[in-house]
């Protein structure tokens, strides 16, 4: 059956120059540059973006949510990564 | 990865423990099976709702008494599309695919907001639907911009924002009647007289009409009950009304300061349930018409499916 939506696409949204690109939502499109066109379409009818991504929705690898424990517990016990581990001597500034 | 195998009521335990903590829901983690049904059937329906919506509001496009006005009714009914396509998509983060969705719509075994089976008889209805369904549709989405489901949230807060200007360009349309000529003004009452009792009815059955309500408060899928929001929407509306000298038409309207808002009167639920039911003024219209455009499109997805074929093989070799 011809009769199809085209697949799945995941659309990311750059706002301005310089910032990282930011998931907005998805569009069915049958091929990369229909992908983009819905996409601009659909997403940035009020000026949001500077640039698109859109990415096949089955292209994407995503963790999933039981993982949340044991898939992000190795960076929960290393405190000595951020800045506020270390004591530095009163009124030493610009650290 | 997960060697732990949860049984059913601990899994239940920590979805409702999610809920508690007003955390969101997002597409992969478990869910109730009846949770996943009802936004189906909700996140579609709203879905449809835009859709359909565009046919009231497409007969006047070509219409429209200035280029102003056109530009702008244009521009408004883009929006439905637009708002109807990021809720299919959430629809779809569920589990059930587009095609299936339409299948439903073009069946009759999906329904959609009422409100779009009343035909749009003169161009003071445009001024009517952005004022008042639109008014309605937008303290419905605000209180689900805060709902449970991730990706039916994000849709709400994005379309509030758009939505925005929808009302008050119908607002402004009804204003400008309103202060015209006598015929003008009679327009506008009568889109007002039109249109006030189904926007009323949007908000669905009174509470203890509605059985979904406690269990979809429960889920933290809706904050408010019907009747909450209509209340709302009146107290909002009589003075907006009263301002541009139009007349509220229900004789029953009065301010109750006991509850700070407006008594009214009561719902013809007869006509709710007629149009529900399918035997409103424009219900075989309204599908005929989507599935005739489907219908009509369907040349296009197949030559955009055999231009992406083409593109795919000629990369293959």
């Amino acid at each position: 059956m011809n009769d199809s939506q085209g697949i799945l696409w995941e659309v990311f949204i750059q706002s301005k120059p310089g910032q990282p690109h930011k998931h907005a939502g998805s569009v069915h499109a049958h091929d990369n540059e229909m992908a983009l066109q819905n996409a601009r379409d659909l997403y940035c009818r009020r000026n949001e973006g500077t640039n698109l991504w859109v990415v096949p929705a089955s292209a994407i690898v995503a963790s999933s949510p039981e993982d949340i424990g044991p898939f992000f517990e190795p960076s929960n016990d290393k405190v000595y990564r951020h800045p506020t581990f270390y004591t530095v001597p009163e009124g030493i500034t610009h650290m | 990865m997960n060697s732990l195998k949860l049984d059913e009521n601990q899994l239940i335990e920590n979805f409702e423990a999610k809920l508690a903590k007003n955390e969101m829901i997002e597409p992969k983690d478990w869910m109730p099976e009846q949770y996943r049904k009802h936004l189906i059937r909700q996140i579609s329906q709203h879905a449809h709702s835009e859709i359909i919506g565009m046919q009231p509001e497409g007969n006047w496009i070509t219409r429209a008494p200035s280029m102003r006005r056109k530009m702008v009714l244009l521009a408004k009914v883009q929006d439905e599309a637009g708002h109807g396509l990021y809720l299919y998509s959430a629809a779809e983060s569920m589990g059930i695919s587009r095609e299936e969705m339409l299948y439903q719509l073009h069946t009759g075994a999906a329904k959609y907001s009422s409100i779009f089976n009343y035909p749009t008889l003169t161009w003071a209805d445009m001024g009517a639907i952005g004022w008042l369904v639109d008014g309605a549709a937008i303290m419905n989405q605000v209180m689900l911009q805060r709902t449970s489901y991730g990706p039916y949230s994000r849709a709400m807060v994005r379309i509030c924002k758009e939505e925005s200007f929808h009302q008050r360009q119908g607002y402004e349309i009804m204003t400008v009647l309103a202060a015209g000529t006598p015929a003008q003004k009679e327009m506008a009452q009568d889109a007002l007289n039109r249109w006030w009792w189904p926007s009323l009815m949007m908000f669905g059955p009174r509470d203890e009409e509605s059985p979904n309500s406690a269990q979809a408060i429960k889920w933290k899928i809706k904050r408010e009950t019907n009747d909450q929001l209509r209340q709302r929407f009146v107290n909002q509306t009589v003075p907006q009304v009263e301002k541009i000298g139009l007349i509220v038409p229900d004789k029953d309207i009065k301010w109750n300061d006991a509850k700070n808002g407006y008594d009214f009167g009561e719902i013809n639920w007869d006509e709710f349930w007629t149009v529900v039911k399918g035997n409103g003024p424009c219900n075989k219209t309204r599908i005929a018409a989507k599935i005739k455009s489907h219908e009509e499109g369907a040349w296009v997805r197949e030559a955009a499916n055999a231009h992406a074929a083409k593109i795919n093989k000629n990369k293959a070799a």
